[in-house]
């Protein structure tokens, strides 16, 4: 029986790539920051989304969000309490975001009426790391109730992110939570990464992120 | 687990690339894969083998090439191989290193295919 060889060099996630290219040209001509926010469930990331749309559209500025689930669209409803636009992606069983469910719930939206974009991704640390969705800018989140190691059990993540965000600092006694290890793990995996320790809660480290925001667009 | 995801882009891209040669039955499907690639290799056999029934691609091997993570070091202006994906520091000097150069690769790298049985025939022939 002959067989043969048939060298084909392509990623394997092509079709996303391809498609988050697009978005991200689509995102760079209409003058709006993208984001994308991903950490395990229960980091705080709707939390901390609802303080920075809160904040932003105080200050004038126009933000949106899409946020992606399995099931539900209880975070798109607590996220839309702060005036901005916001769609639920439910993605029913699927692990993470990818280019084409974003593309998808774009339709209709102004991006050039938009500042920002804020993606929720889909509570997980591992999948929404293969998948570009277009973002200028890939936020690693990690709460002090998490570990300090966090960022060494997932060094894949970490290692993708421009940004990480320390949530829930206000619980950071209660918790025991190791500052100083915390950000040197970061570090160790994703060296000279900016890192904003932050509460929605109290508001501590918010304004420093929304000055990173400024400064991104 | 997104590797179920993974293997049907690759159930995908492999049905379309030999589209040109009706009836060929794939035998092997050789990937590479980056350290930082996020995918595990068991977890993307077993997909592969739900995945590919009833496919060309069914009773097909697949092969993993783990990629190391490579890096550029600054201080020592050389591309510097990492042992591990711990620590992101070179291992010369020692100095932490951001910038990466290999790692994330996700690819097909090659497939070996087999012709249907009256083709291979008929390229006998020829060859005759």
């Amino acid at each position: 029986m002959t067989t043969r060889i048939v060298e084909l060099r392509q990623g394997i996630l092509k079709k996303n790539d391809e498609l988050a290219r697009g978005l991200r040209e689509r995102f760079t001509a209409a003058g709006v920051l993208v984001l994308n926010l991903v950490s395990s469930p229960g980091t705080g990331k709707t939390a901390f989304l609802e303080r920075t749309l809160r904040e932003l559209i105080a200050r004038g500025s126009r933000a949106a969000a899409l946020v992606g689930d399995l099931e539900t669209d209880n975070d798109a409803r607590r996220l839309a309490a702060s005036g901005a636009p916001v769609r639920q992606i439910n993605t029913h069983g699927i692990c993470h975001l990818e280019a084409e469910m974003i593309s998808k719930h774009l339709d209709g939206w102004d991006l050039a009426g938009l500042d920002y974009l804020f993606i929720e991704n889909v509570g997980n640390l591992v999948c929404p790391s293969s998948y570009d969705l277009g973002e200028k800018i890939r936020v690693a989140l990690l709460s002090v109730t998490e570990g300090e190691d966090k960022p060494l059990k997932y060094p894949t993540l970490f290692n993708s992110a421009d940004a990480a965000v320390i949530t829930k600092i206000d619980i950071a006694e209660a918790c025991s939570f190791n500052r100083e290890l915390a950000l040197g793990n970061i570090g160790e995996i994703r060296p000279g990464i900016r890192i904003f320790e932050t509460s929605a809660k109290t508001g501590a480290g918010i304004e420093e992120w929304l000055d990173y925001l400024k400064a991104g667009r | 687990m997104h590797e179920l995801s993974i293997v049907a882009s690759i159930v995908d891209s492999v049905t379309e690339s030999i589209a040109a040669w009706p009836g060929a039955r794939v035998v092997e499907v050789r990937l590479r894969v980056g350290a930082l690639a996020a995918v595990v290799e068991d977890s993307l056999q077993f997909c592969f083998g739900i995945a590919t029934e009833g496919t060309a691609l069914d009773g097909a091997r697949l092969v993993v090439k783990t990629l190391p993570v490579v890096m550029y070091c600054g201080h020592c202006a050389a591309e510097v191989q990492l042992a591990g994906v711990q620590s992101f520091r070179c291992p010369r000097c020692g100095e932490p290193a951001g910038d990466l150069r290999h790692g994330r690769e996700l690819e097909i790298e090659a497939i070996e295919i087999e012709d249907a049985p009256d083709r291979a025939e008929a390229a006998a022939e020829v060859m005759e």
